[in-house]
C-alpha cells in the first residue's frame, strides 16, 4: 500500500469499472455509512480526519461543510469542482479517469451527510473524454442500487449529474461555478452571501473538489481519527501532487503530507532528481498561481528548517519567503529555464482568463503581459520592472474573487525572488533575443544570472 | 433610528440599512464610484468605491473595502481619505484609463463626463501605459443612440440596466478579460423602450444620443431650462438644453414621484418636432374657404383677427389636451364658459371626467409612479403600459421585484445589494396580473395574463371587486375560467399588503374604469389603501378634464345657424379626433376660424387666421399628470419671428374681442393667477410655484452654465456687437449664465453640477439620498382634493358578455410608443421607429378570414376602411383584434367597434 490512501487500488486492471471497483473494497464506505451512521456521524469523521480542502485554499471540509443552511426550506446542493485548469494541475484528472467510483463514492457519502438530494459534476469542458467516463461509472452506480431512489434501502436518495464547462478557468472559482451551472456568464459572485446558505439557484450549497470528495470514502473506511494520524500537525491525511516540469519522473504521486520537498523532487519513487542532471533553479509547488520559489528557499525555509510538503510547512514566511501547497501542482524549473520567459507564460494566461468583471484584475493583466511580453523581448525598460510590482499589487486584495490574487502572485513573486534576471533582461536585451528556448544547450549558464538572493545553487 | 459612524474623525448619525457608498453621498461627501447606480444598486465590481475601515479606533492599519458593499451599521469607522485608499482609487483609474482613448477634447461626452470627474477626482493624472490601446467595432444601434466602444471602462452600468432594470434582451457582454464588449449580438436598433437612459447610465461616452450629434453642442454650450414632457399623461421632468435657437436635446430631471432618474425613448428623443420645417413660423390668413393659408404681414393679421373677433355674435373654443392649463384657460376666458369646448372626444371627454371623479374618491388614492414601484400585487386592467405610459411600465417591473426584494430582506440580504436579492429571489416575483386583448411586453414579467376582450376584461374585473367586498355588484354568467381568475386576482390583491390597480382610458371602455374603481374600493373596504392608477392619453387630458368644458361634438352637433361665427381652435388637430366629414362640415359652417399651432396639421390648413404659438420649448405653463400632480415647464428659448406663446396670443386676441380683462395679464404669473382664481380645481397653484419675481439672494436662476463659452462670439457672423441678452418676464430663469449660485427649487433646477461632478452624477447631491427625493421636496404637487362623501357608491357593470360574430371583429386599438403620439411622430427619429399600420389577429381567426401573416390585408369598419398589414398573436381571443392606433397617415377611427377583414389581392 505504501500509505497510499486514494491510489491504493489505482494500479489494478479494471479498477475503473464497478465490478473490479467493488471486488477491492468498492462501496464498503457507503454500506457503512449509510447502514451504520447517521448523517451526523458521518460528518463528525470528516471533521475529525482534519481534512482540508484540496482545490487550493485548504479550508477545513468539517467547518465548510457545518455552515450549511440547514434551517432552509429550500433543496441542498453538493456541487463537485472538476473543473481543473490550473496550469501544472492534473491530478483531479488523474483520479477521475483511472479511480471515477472513488469519486462516486465521497459524492454519496457527502451527500448523504449533507442532505443533499441532487449532486453536479462540474467538469472542465476540456475534459470531454472524462465526462464519458463519470457518466459511464454513474450509470453503473444507478444498475446497482448505489444511486436513484432509496438507496441501498435506506430512506436517501441521490441523483449526480455530470456537466462539462464550456472551457474558462475562472469557472473553478466557486461562484463562477455555480453562476456557469446555473447558464449564466461565469463571473464570480460577492461574498458574503456564501453558497453555504446562497449558492446554486439561491439554494444552500457546497462546493468541493474533487481529491476532497474522493478523500471521504476512505476515511469512512478506516476513521476519521486513523486519517488525521497520517500526515503532520493540521495537515492531515494523504495529498495529490501532480509533478511537471524538468524532472525525471512527471505524474501524479500521492504523498503523505509531512514528506521533505527535497525528498520529493530527489527521491527516485517520486520526482527522481531534475532532467539531464541540471540543477534546481525554483519550484512553483501548488499550482501557477502560487508564488514561485527559488531552489534555496524551497527546499529550506528563510530560517534554514526543511521545507516540508504540508499546507504550514510551504506557507512558512508568508510571501516574504513561502509559498502555498495550493492545488499540489508542483511545477519545477531548472537552472536554464527563464524566469522571466514564465512569468509571461503564466500571466497570458491570466489575463486571457480574467472574467472580465473587476476593474484591476481585468486591466492589469494585461498590462502585466504586455510589459512582461517587452521585457522578455529585449525591449524592456528599467522602470518596466517595477511598475510590475505596482500593478501586481494594485491587483492583488482588490478583486471579488481570489484569481486576482493567483495573477499578481507569479508576477510579484518572481521578481521578488528572480530581480536580477528581469534586470538582465532589460540590460542585454541583444543577448536575450537570441536565446533559444528550444534546444538544451551547454553554455545557457552564462545567459543566466544568478536567483538576486545572493545564494548560488547551482 | 439612527446610528453614530466615523469618517474621516468626524461623527455622522445616519440612517441605517443603506450602505456606506450612498451614505456618504447623502451626506455630500465625494466618494467616487462608477458600477454604483441609485436605482440600480450595487455590485462591487468596479472597486472604484474604496474607502478604509477600521475594526475599532485602536485599530491604525484598517483595511481596503468596498464602500457600496459596507452596510451601515452603529460604530463603523471608515476614512475616505486615507492615503491608502487614496491610492488604491487611482490606481483603478489608471488602469481603466490604459486602454481608454485619450479623445476627451474631440469626445461627444467631454464636459459631461463620470470618468473625466473621477480621474480629477481621483488624482490620477500621469499615464504609464506605453503600449497601444485595444479597440473595437461600434455597432449600429438604431437612430436614437451612437456606440462607441473604445471608451468603455467595463463598469457593467449598461447591461445591468438595459437587462436587470428594464428587462431588456438584446443587450449584453460578450468576451472576457480585458476584452470585454457591450453590445447587441449583431448591429441593429436596441428594442428596449428605455434604451436612451444608456446615455446617462453610461460614466462615460460609449452610448450618446444620436439626435443630438446631429446637431451637436458641447454640454456647457447649452442653455438648460427644467421642462416636463409632453409625449404621455405620466409628466416625466426634464432639462431641455438649447443653443442656436434650437432645441438640442432632453435630458432626465429628477423627480423622486415620478419618473426618477430615467426616461422613455419618446420622451427623451421626441422632441425633434420643435425644430422641424413644418413648424408654422409667421401668421397666415387664407382668403377663400378654398385655397390654404398664406403668410401675412402683422397688420393685415391685426386687423383680420379685429374683424373675427368683434364682428361676431358667438365666438367659440376648441381648447386641447397637449396646451397647457393656462392656456385653455385663456381660450376659455376669450370665449366664455359656455362656448368653451374641452378639444376632447364626447367618449374620451366622459373617461376622463369618470376617472377624474373616480379618483377625487376618499376611498381612492391616485399613486404616484415612486409609489406604484412599491405597490407588491398589481392588476392591470386593459392597458398596454409598454406602449401607452411606459415610465409607468417601467415603474412596474420595479414592483415585480418587491417580492424577492422581500424575500431577501428576510435572510438579512439588504435591497441594495442588487447582485445578492437577484441570487436569493430568483424567480419570486410580486404578483403582477395583466389583463390585456393582445399580448404586451408587461407579459413576460405578470404572474398571470387574461385574455378577452374588453367588456369581458371588465366583467372580470367586477367580479373580482365583489370577491374582495360582497357590497360589490357582482356579475352573472361568468365562465368557469372568468371566475377562476377573478378569484385568482382577488386573492392576490388581498393577501398583499401594498396592492394597485392599474387601468386607463385608451381601450375608450368605461365598463373598465368602473371595474377598477370597484377594486380599488373594495380593496379600500378590506383595509388597504385602495391604490388606482388611471392612465390618460395627453399630457393635459387630466388638467383638461378638471376644467369646465363640453366635447366639442356638441358643438358640431349644433344647428347650422347657432354654431358660431368665429371659431378658435388651441393647440388642436380636430382631424385625429373626429371623422374627417364632422370636423370638415364645422370648420366650413364657422365663418372665421382661428387656429393657433406651432406644426401645420390637418386642422391648420382650413384656418382662415393661423397664429404661431410656441411648443413646451417656447412658452411655460402647467400640466397635471394622470397622478393629479401639477407641474411646470419653462421656455427654453424665446421663440423666433412671430412665434408667441398661446396664452399670450390668447390675451391678444381677447383685447380685439373688447375683453379688457386680459390687459393686466402682463406675464405669466398674471394669468397662472387669474386662472387659480376663478378654476377651483386650480386654486392651490397659487403659491405653489415659485413666480416669475423668486429670487435666490436677489438674483435670478441661470439657465446656462458657468462654462457657457461664446456668448460674445455666438452671432458675430450676423453682428459683432454683443446683442443684449433676451429677458424672460414669465419665470425667475434668465437666459444668462450668470445667476444665483445657489442651488435652486428642485422645480428650477436647470444642470446638475456640484463641485468636481460636471456629469449627471451629480444628480445623486441633489437629493436627500440616492434614489430618494429631491432636497425640499420632490418638484410638483398634487392637486387632486378627496371629495368629502362618506358613502361608497360602487358602480354596476353596463355590457355583456362579448360574444364574437361570425365574419365580424371587435376591432381594439393597439397603441404604439412611436407613432400613436401627435407630436414625437413628427421628428426624424421617432418617425424611423413607427411601424407600419399592422392589425394583431388570432391565428385561427386569420385562416377563418383567409388571410395569412405578413400579408396586406383588407380592414373595413363602419365609417372607413384601410389597408393593414396583419400580425399573428395566438394570444389574441377570438373575435377580437388590435389595431395599431394614430400613427401618422392613419385615417381618425373610432374605437372599439367592429369590422370586417378580407385579403387585399381578391
Amino acid at each position: 500500500m505504501g500509505g497510499k490512501v486514494l491510489l491504493a487500488n489505482v494500479d489494478i486492471p479494471g479498477i475503473r469499472g464497478f465490478d473490479t471497483y467493488r471486488a477491492h473494497g468498492g462501496y464498503i464506505a457507503v454500506e457503512k455509512a449509510l447502514r451504520e451512521m447517521t448523517a451526523t456521524e458521518v460528518s463528525l469523521e470528516v471533521h475529525k480526519s482534519g481534512l482540508r480542502g484540496r482545490g487550493g485554499a485548504g479550508f477545513p471540509t468539517g467547518l465548510k461543510w457545518s455552515f450549511l443552511d440547514r434551517k432552509s426550506d429550500k433543496p441542498r446542493y453538493l456541487v463537485c469542482n472538476a473543473d481543473e485548469s490550473e496550469p501544472g494541475t492534473f491530478k483531479d484528472r488523474y483520479l477521475m479517469h483511472h479511480l471515477p467510483h472513488l469519486l462516486l463514492e465521497g459524492l454519496i457519502i457527502s451527500s448523504y451527510a449533507l442532505g443533499v438530494e441532487t449532486c453536479y459534476i462540474y467538469i472542465r469542458g476540456e475534459f470531454k473524454y472524462l465526462v464519458g467516463v463519470l457518466e459511464k461509472a454513474i450509470k453503473e452506480a444507478y444498475q446497482h442500487g448505489f444511486l436513484g431512489e432509496r438507496i441501498l434501502g435506506t430512506g436517501f436518495s441521490l441523483k449526480i449529474y455530470v456537466h462539462p464547462g464550456a472551457g474558462a478557468y475562472i469557472c473553478g472559482e466557486e461562484t463562477a461555478l455555480l453562476e456557469s451551472l446555473e447558464g449564466k456568464r461565469g463571473n464570480p459572485r460577492i461574498k458574503p452571501p456564501f453558497p453555504a446558505f446562497k449558492g446554486l439557484y439561491g439554494c444552500p450549497t457546497v462546493v468541493n473538489n474533487v481529491e476532497t470528495l474522493a478523500a471521504v470514502g476512505p476515511i469512512i473506511n478506516m476513521g476519521g481519527e486513523a486519517y488525521a494520524k497520517i500526515g503532520r500537525g493540521r495537515s492531515t491525511g494523504t495529498k495529490l501532487i501532480s509533478a511537471c516540469g524538468h524532472i525525471n519522473n512527471p505524474g501524479v504521486y500521492e504523498i503523505e503530507m509531512g514528506l521533505p520537498v527535497e525528498d520529493f523532487i530527489y527521491a527516485p519513487r517520486y520526482c527522481g532528481g531534475i532532467a539531464n542532471d541540471k540543477l534546481l533553479k525554483a519550484v512553483i509547488p501548488g499550482g501557477s498561481s502560487v508564488p514561485i520559489l527559488p531552489a534555496d528557499l524551497i527546499l529550506n525555509t528563510a530560517q534554514g528548517e526543511q521545507r516540508l510538503m504540508t499546507f504550514e510547512s510551504l506557507a512558512e514566511g508568508d510571501f516574504e519567503s513561502g509559498t502555498m501547497l495550493g492545488s499540489g501542482g508542483f511545477i519545477v524549473l531548472d537552472e536554464d529555464a527563464c524566469i522571466v520567459r514564465n512569468t509571461l507564460n503564466l500571466t497570458r494566461f491570466y489575463r486571457h482568463e480574467s472574467c472580465g468583471q473587476c476593474s484591476p484584475c481585468r486591466e492589469g493583466t494585461g498590462w502585466m503581459e504586455k510589459v512582461l511580453h517587452r521585457i522578455e523581448h529585449g525591449e524592456g525598460k528599467m522602470s518596466d520592472i517595477d511598475l510590475l510590482v505596482r500593478v501586481a499589487k494594485n491587483i492583488e486584495g482588490n478583486t471579488i474573487c481570489p484569481l486576482g490574487d493567483a495573477a499578481a502572485w507569479p508576477v510579484a513573486s518572481a521578481i521578488r525572488h528572480f530581480r536580477r534576471e528581469f534586470v538582465y533582461h532589460v540590460k542585454f536585451p541583444e543577448v536575450v533575443k537570441n536565446i533559444d528556448h528550444g534546444a538544451i544547450q551547454s553554455d545557457t549558464e552564462l545567459l543566466i544570472p544568478d536567483s538576486g538572493t545572493g545564494i548560488k545553487y547551482w | 433610528m439612527m446610528v453614530k459612524i466615523q469618517i474621516d474623525g468626524t461623527y455622522y448619525d445616519v440612517k441605517p440599512g443603506k450602505n456606506l457608498l450612498e451614505t456618504c453621498l447623502a451626506l455630500g461627501i465625494d466618494v467616487p464610484h462608477f458600477c454604483y447606480h441609485g436605482a440600480m444598486g450595487s455590485v462591487g465590481a468596479c472597486r472604484l468605491c474604496a474607502v478604509k475601515k477600521f475594526r475599532d479606533p485602536c485599530d491604525q492599519k484598517g483595511r481596503i473595502i468596498m464602500s457600496c458593499m459596507e452596510p451601515v451599521n452603529e460604530g463603523l469607522i471608515v476614512s475616505v481619505n486615507d492615503p491608502d485608499a487614496k491610492m488604491f482609487r487611482a490606481a483603478i483609474l489608471e488602469s481603466l484609463m490604459i486602454n481608454h482613448p485619450h479623445d476627451c477634447p474631440v469626445c461627444d461626452e467631454g464636459g459631461e463626463c463620470h470618468l473625466q470627474d473621477m480621474l480629477v477626482m481621483t488624482g490620477h493624472n500621469y499615464r504609464r501605459f506605453d503600449f497601444k490601446k485595444r479597440t473595437h467595432f461600434n455597432q449600429y444601434l438604431g437612430p436614437f443612440i451612437s456606440h462607441e466602444m473604445n471608451r468603455c471602462i467595463q463598469c457593467y452600468r449598461c447591461v445591468r440596466f438595459y437587462d436587470d432594470y428594464t428587462g431588456g434582451k438584446d443587450l449584453a457582454v460578450f468576451g472576457s478579460h480585458d476584452h470585454l464588449y457591450f453590445g447587441r449580438g449583431e448591429d441593429g436598433i436596441l428594442e428596449s423602450e428605455f434604451s436612451g437612459n444608456l446615455v446617462e447610465v453610461c460614466p462615460t461616452g460609449v452610448f450618446t444620443d444620436k439626435t443630438l450629434k446631429e446637431h451637436y453642442t458641447r454640454k456647457w454650450d447649452l442653455s438648460n431650462t427644467p421642462s416636463v414632457c409632453v409625449h404621455c399623461s405620466i409628466g416625466c421632468n426634464t432639462i431641455a438644453g438649447e443653443r442656436y435657437g434650437k432645441l438640442r436635446r432632453i435630458m432626465s430631471r429628477y423627480n423622486g414621484a415620478v419618473n426618477g432618474y430615467f426616461l422613455c425613448d419618446r420622451g427623451r428623443f421626441g422632441y425633434q418636432f420643435v425644430n422641424v420645417e413644418n413648424r408654422i413660423g409667421e401668421a397666415q390668413i387664407r382668403t377663400s374657404k378654398n385655397s390654404n393659408p398664406v403668410e401675412a404681414t402683422p397688420d393685415m393679421i391685426a386687423s383680420a383677427c379685429a374683424e373675427a373677433l368683434s364682428g361676431s355674435k358667438k365666438i367659440a373654443g376648441i381648447g386641447s389636451p397637449r396646451a397647457s392649463l393656462e392656456a385653455n384657460f385663456a381660450l376659455q376666458k376669450l370665449v366664455g364658459k359656455e362656448n368653451f369646448f374641452a378639444g376632447v372626444s364626447r367618449t374620451e371627454h366622459t373617461l376622463a371626467k369618470t376617472a377624474i371623479d373616480i379618483l377625487q374618491h376618499e376611498a381612492i388614492h391616485s399613486p404616484s409612479l415612486k409609489e406604484i414601484e412599491k405597490a407588491d400585487a398589481i392588476l392591470i386592467l386593459g392597458e398596454d403600459l409598454t406602449n401607452t405610459a411606459p415610465m409607468a411600465a417601467l415603474a412596474v417591473r420595479q414592483a415585480a421585484r418587491n417580492k424577492g426584494i422581500e424575500v431577501a430582506g428576510n435572510s438579512g440580504i439588504p435591497p441594495w445589494n442588487d447582485y445578492a436579492v437577484r441570487l436569493k429571489a430568483q424567480d419570486v416575483k410580486s404578483p403582477i396580473i395583466m389583463a390585456n386583448p393582445f399580448s404586451a411586453k408587461l407579459d413576460e414579467i405578470a404572474e398571470k395574463t387574461y385574455r378577452a376582450a374588453y367588456s369581458d376584461i371588465a366583467r372580470v374585473g367586477f367580479a373580482v371587486a365583489a370577491l374582495i367586498n360582497d357590497g360589490a355588484p357582482g356579475v352573472k354568467g361568468l365562465s368557469k375560467e372568468q371566475l377562476s381568475m377573478a378569484q385568482h386576482i382577488a386573492n392576490a390583491l388581498k393577501e398583499a399588503k401594498n396592492p394597485m390597480v392599474i387601468t386607463g382610458t385608451h381601450g375608450g371602455s368605461e365598463d373598465m374604469v368602473h371595474a377598477a374603481a370597484n377594486i380599488a374600493m373594495a380593496l379600500f373596504l378590506h383595509g388597504k389603501e385602495g391604490a388606482l392608477s388611471i392612465v390618460f392619453p395627453e399630457c393635459n387630458s387630466m388638467g383638461l378634464g378638471m376644467m369646465d368644458g363640453k366635447p366639442f361634438e356638441d358643438l358640431a352637433g349644433l344647428p347650422a345657424d347657432s354654431t358660431c361665427d368665429t371659431l378658435v381652435i388651441l393647440e388642436n388637430d380636430l382631424y385625429r379626433r373626429a371623422d374627417q366629414s364632422l370636423i370638415d362640415d364645422l370648420l366650413e359652417r364657422c365663418k372665421n376660424v382661428i387656429v393657433l399651432d406651432h406644426l401645420i396639421t390637418g386642422t391648420t390648413l382650413k384656418s382662415d387666421i393661423l397664429l404661431p404659438v410656441g411648443t413646451f420649448a417656447e412658452s411655460e405653463g402647467t400640466l397635471v399628470n394622470n397622478e393629479g400632480r401639477a407641474q411646470r415647464f419653462y421656455r427654453v428659448f424665446p421663440a423666433e419671428g412671430t412665434v408667441i406663446e398661446s396664452w399670450r396670443q390668447l390675451k391678444e386676441l381677447m383685447i380685439f374681442s373688447g375683453n379688457h380683462e386680459s390687459a393686466s395679464w402682463e406675464n405669466f404669473d398674471h394669468v397662472a393667477q387669474a386662472m387659480s382664481d376663478s378654476i377651483p380645481a386650480f386654486a392651490k397653484i397659487k403659491g405653489h410655484m415659485p413666480g416669475a419675481d423668486f429670487r435666490i439672494l436677489n438674483e435670478k436662476i441661470k439657465r446656462q452654465t458657468m462654462r457657457f463659452s461664446g456668448r460674445t462670439a455666438m452671432n458675430a457672423q450676423f453682428s459683432v456687437s454683443e446683442p443684449k441678452s433676451p429677458v424672460d418676464p414669465d419665470s425667475p430663469l434668465a437666459f444668462s449664465m450668470e445667476g444665483a449660485n445657489e442651488t435652486p427649487p428642485s422645480s428650477l433646477v436647470t444642470n446638475y453640477w456640484t463641485p468636481g461632478w460636471n456629469s449627471n452624477n451629480a444628480m445623486n447631491f441633489y437629493l436627500d439620498e440616492p434614489n430618494g427625493s429631491m432636497k425640499g421636496g420632490d418638484p410638483g404637487f398634487r392637486l387632486l382634493e378627496t371629495a368629502a362623501t362618506k358613502h361608497i357608491l360602487f358602480f354596476a357593470p353596463v355590457t355583456g358578455a362579448f360574444t364574437p360574430e361570425a365574419g365580424e371583429w371587435e376591432i381594439v386599438p393597439a397603441y404604439q410608443i412611436f407613432g400613436s403620439e401627435e407630436l414625437s411622430s413628427q421628428g426624424p427619429a421617432v418617425a424611423e421607429r413607427i411601424p407600419e399600420p399592422f392589425i394583431i389577429m388570432n391565428r385561427r381567426d386569420a385562416e377563418e378570414a383567409g388571410v395569412k401573416e405578413h400579408e396586406m390585408i383588407d380592414l373595413t369598419l363602419t365609417r372607413s376602411s384601410l389597408q393593414v398589414k396583419l400580425k399573428i398573436d395566438d394570444n389574441i381571443p377570438a373575435g377580437v383584434a388590435g389595431l395599431s392606433t394614430g400613427l401618422p397617415g392613419m385615417p381618425f377611427l373610432k374605437l372599439p367597434e367592429s369590422g370586417r377583414v378580407k385579403n387585399s389581392k381578391k
